[in-house]
């Protein structure tokens, strides 16, 4: 078995009051190249510099090899970090740059005195002890000869190679590199990208390397953690990431995929636009999941061989293959194939039961914790909502001083009272009229589910989510105003529950 | 009739004569009397004179360390006060740097009234008679004050544009607080340094206002030397304008303050 070298344990992360990250465990083995995935502030960041020292823990606990090191300054970790903007010392020279560490550095040195006996002392590395270090620092990074540059005169390339010989020359136990290539162009980042990799191998150290490039993560890495908000989604090599994704989420931020909602119809058979497929996951009988297909998992076939049968409404060349859209009902499939198409052909297509990926639904329902106000409304999620309290108790009415009549006759002044809310995924509308709904928020997420998206919409202040299936097409951060129908909110009292319990 | 081209440099004319009229004519106006003596006849007798005139020698001393001790006080208040605002989270930081620079757009005269009436209540009411007499210290202790904004505003400026992300670096590569300092924090703020030593310093040769009313008059700079010769020797009082240019020419030139990028990189107000 591996050795860990660095270990996660329940790590959380506030921000004055933000959570950044939220419960995160997992560990790194030793030598191995592991990739923090996911989109913009999704904490992949914040988990490197918590790695690195520049930020703490809020809780939890950071091992490096066995040992505590949560709380540890960054001078004091064994490891060293190639920074997104490089943060080279604009003061210094390549040569300088790439010394600072080592001049920075004791070593523990044995001598022997004129009686034979050992003693220790500590130093400071000799002059020729450094220049020896970042020569070889300088030939691993292909930049011999650069030791006098003032760093204002290299290219945004080899300040990345300067950066990394820097972080390397004191050979730490782990490299991180927190987005090292985003400013590099798309040529010369494919090009570091098989470096780096080879660096790896050559060094034999641990890399933890940060992206949001899903295409970079799938070259290099030998493990990847995808995360989003603040959450670790899936953690697993490259290709079980690709084929297996273990939600929707990673799913659409890895790669394309058609995602639509399904129901399980039998053992091992899977409904899902209007037809009934084989597959290889079990879910219970009846239950609704998230099937995700890859795209070059659909083939194309004669109308009359496939099970499904649509029309081609958009043929895009891809270089190596072409993307081909269908209408098939009222679902849009995405098709990855080498055979081109003509916009308004009848195709058949079908899907191999190992191209079906059926997942557990992340959100069945909206649920939210919430308050009756003075004027029989609820208030959750940053908003007020008009509803229908009296199903709180079954057979009551609203007299005229808006007091509550229980179906005994029996008066209730419901005023703070707190309440379950329920709201289905279907029974919430959005408008860009800030005014139009209950309460307000941002789209945070878009998911295109074949024949509707799937949207979450989170409140400013509380951020509570909305999760909803529209028709309509939003872009992500929209500001936009939540109704809610007031027949579709569904409450619960909160104490009955809990005697219940 | 072709109408005279409008162009760009139409707009440097009212700069250009300005420039004549009011710099380079002056300049070569105090050079004629440097070196002329009272019937108008080019002579060396007040270059001569001056240097072998002790009091007068010693008074550009004087001035000279007067100045250096401002500066060096003010940079010694000026550069924790710069490096705690420029790296602080605070919000509302810049409410403790306006309350540094506020008293500049008060009058200075009266700044400088108030300073010397504080100074007498605290000779004669609190006891401290020392004070009366400690005419150099009240000279030194009023212009730190007066020119205390000129030195933070540049240093902050500086190290508010040092990149974050180099302190951590250095900490990463293993420096400690102490050496991130040293290695990271003070070289790179050194051109705020420059701006703000070159803003103290040569005010605080000249600014005789301070001098005089703080120091009783026993103090005596090289700008109150120039002013009371302007009375009644335009000759000599030229000569010492012309010294004290070449010491100011010098100073700057050692401070760096001619490198075009050097004061770009520092920080103006």
């Amino acid at each position: 078995m591996a050795e860990h070298i660095i270990e996660l344990q329940n790590v959380t992360k506030y921000y004055d009051d933000n959570l950044v990250i939220d419960d995160v465990s997992f560990y790194v083995n030793k030598g191995e190249f592991i990739t923090f995935l996911g989109p913009s502030g999704c904490g992949k960041t914040t988990t490197l510099r918590m790695i690195a020292g520049f930020d703490l823990p809020t809780s939890g606990k950071i091992l490096l090899n066995g040992k505590d090191i949560s709380l540890l300054p960054p001078n004091k970790r064994p490891v060293n970090t190639v920074f997104q903007r490089y943060a080279l010392f604009p003061h210094f020279n390549v040569f300088e740059n790439i010394a600072y560490g080592l001049k920075c550095k004791k070593v523990v040195n044995t001598y022997e005195n004129e009686q034979g006996e050992r003693y220790q002392k500590k130093e400071k590395l000799s002059k020729k002890e450094i220049a020896e270090k970042v020569g070889r620092a300088l030939s691993i990074v292909d930049l011999e000869g650069f030791e006098k540059r003032s760093i204002s005169t290299l290219s945004g390339g080899q300040q990345q190679r300067v950066a990394i010989a820097r972080a390397i020359v004191n050979e730490p136990e782990i490299l991180l590199l927190d987005e090292p290539l985003g400013a590099l162009d798309l040529k010369m980042r494919k090009e570091m990208q098989i470096e780096l990799k080879e660096m790896h191998r050559r060094l034999g150290i641990t890399f933890i390397y940060v992206t949001h490039d899903q295409e970079e993560a799938l070259t290099m890495s030998d493990t990847i953690v995808v995360m989003a908000d603040g959450v670790v989604q899936q953690i697993g090599t490259p290709a079980k990431i690709y084929n297996e994704p273990s939600n929707t989420f990673v799913a659409d931020f890895i790669g394309e995929s058609n995602i639509m909602n399904g129901t399980v119809v039998g053992d091992k058979k899977v409904k899902f636009c209007g037809k009934t497929f084989d597959c290889l996951d079990e879910f219970g009988l009846n239950e609704p999941v998230d099937v995700v297909v890859r795209p070059e998992d659909i083939q194309m076939c004669a109308p009359e061989d496939g099970k499904l049968t649509g029309e081609v409404i958009s043929v895009v060349f891809k270089g190596i293959h072409y993307e081909i859209t269908a209408q098939v009902g009222k679902f849009e499939l995405v098709i990855n194939s080498t055979a081109s198409r003509n916009v308004g052909e009848k195709i058949g297509m079908n899907i191999a039961p190992d191209g079906i990926h059926l997942m557990k639904p992340k959100y069945t329902t909206n649920v939210f914790d919430g308050v009756i106000t003075k004027h029989n409304t609820v208030r959750f999620a940053d908003g007020e909502f008009a509803c229908d309290v009296t199903q709180l108790y079954p057979g009551s009415h609203i007299d005229d001083e808006e007091y509550l009549i229980t179906a005994a006759g029996e008066k209730i002044d419901l005023t703070d009272t707190e309440v379950k809310v329920e709201v289905g995924l279907h029974d919430i509308e959005i408008s860009d009229d800030a005014e139009a709904g209950g309460t307000t928020g941002h789209i945070i997420s878009i998911i295109y589910k074949g024949d509707h998206y799937r949207l979450i919409v989170r409140t400013d202040e509380s951020e509570e989510d909305f999760v909803f299936a529209t028709d309509d097409l939003w872009n992500e951060n929209d500001f936009v105003s939540v109704m809610i129908p007031k027949d579709k909110i569904k409450l619960s009292l909160k104490h009955v529950e809990e005697k219940k319990r | 009739m072709k109408l005279p081209r409008f162009s760009r440099k139409t707009l440097c004319i009212p700069y250009v004569v300005f420039l004549i009229f009011f710099v380079i004519v002056p300049m070569l106006v105090i050079l004629f009397y440097a070196f002329t003596d009272s019937e108008m006849r080019i002579s060396f007798t007040n270059f001569i004179q001056f240097f072998s005139d002790p009091t007068k020698l010693s008074t550009i001393v004087y001035s000279l360390v007067i100045a250096l001790v401002t500066t060096v006080v003010s940079l010694a208040i000026a550069y924790p006060v710069a490096y705690i605002l420029a790296r602080s989270t605070l919000k509302k930081k810049y409410v403790i740097l306006m309350l540094f620079v506020l008293p500049m757009w008060i009058n200075f005269v009266l700044r400088v009234n108030a300073i010397r009436e504080l100074f007498n209540l605290l000779s004669t009411l609190g006891g401290m008679d020392w004070l009366a007499n400690a005419n150099y210290f009240k000279t030194v202790f009023g212009m730190v004050y007066d020119f205390l904004p000129f030195m933070i505003l540049p240093l902050y400026t500086t190290m508010l544009k040092i990149d974050p992300s180099l302190y951590e670096a250095s900490a990463d590569l293993g420096a400690s607080g102490f050496a991130t300092f040293w290695r990271v924090t003070v070289p790179l703020s050194m051109p705020g340094v420059m701006s703000g030593v070159t803003m103290v310093f040569l005010p605080s040769m000249t600014n005789y206002v301070v001098s005089d009313m703080l120091g009783n008059a026993k103090v005596t700079i090289v700008g109150k030397f120039i002013y009371d010769y302007f009375g009644n020797d335009w000759h000599m009082g030229s000569m010492v304008a012309l010294v004290l240019l070449v010491v100011v020419f010098l100073s700057t030139w050692l401070t760096g303050g001619f490198q075009a990028e050097e004061t770009a990189r520092g920080a103006n107000l």
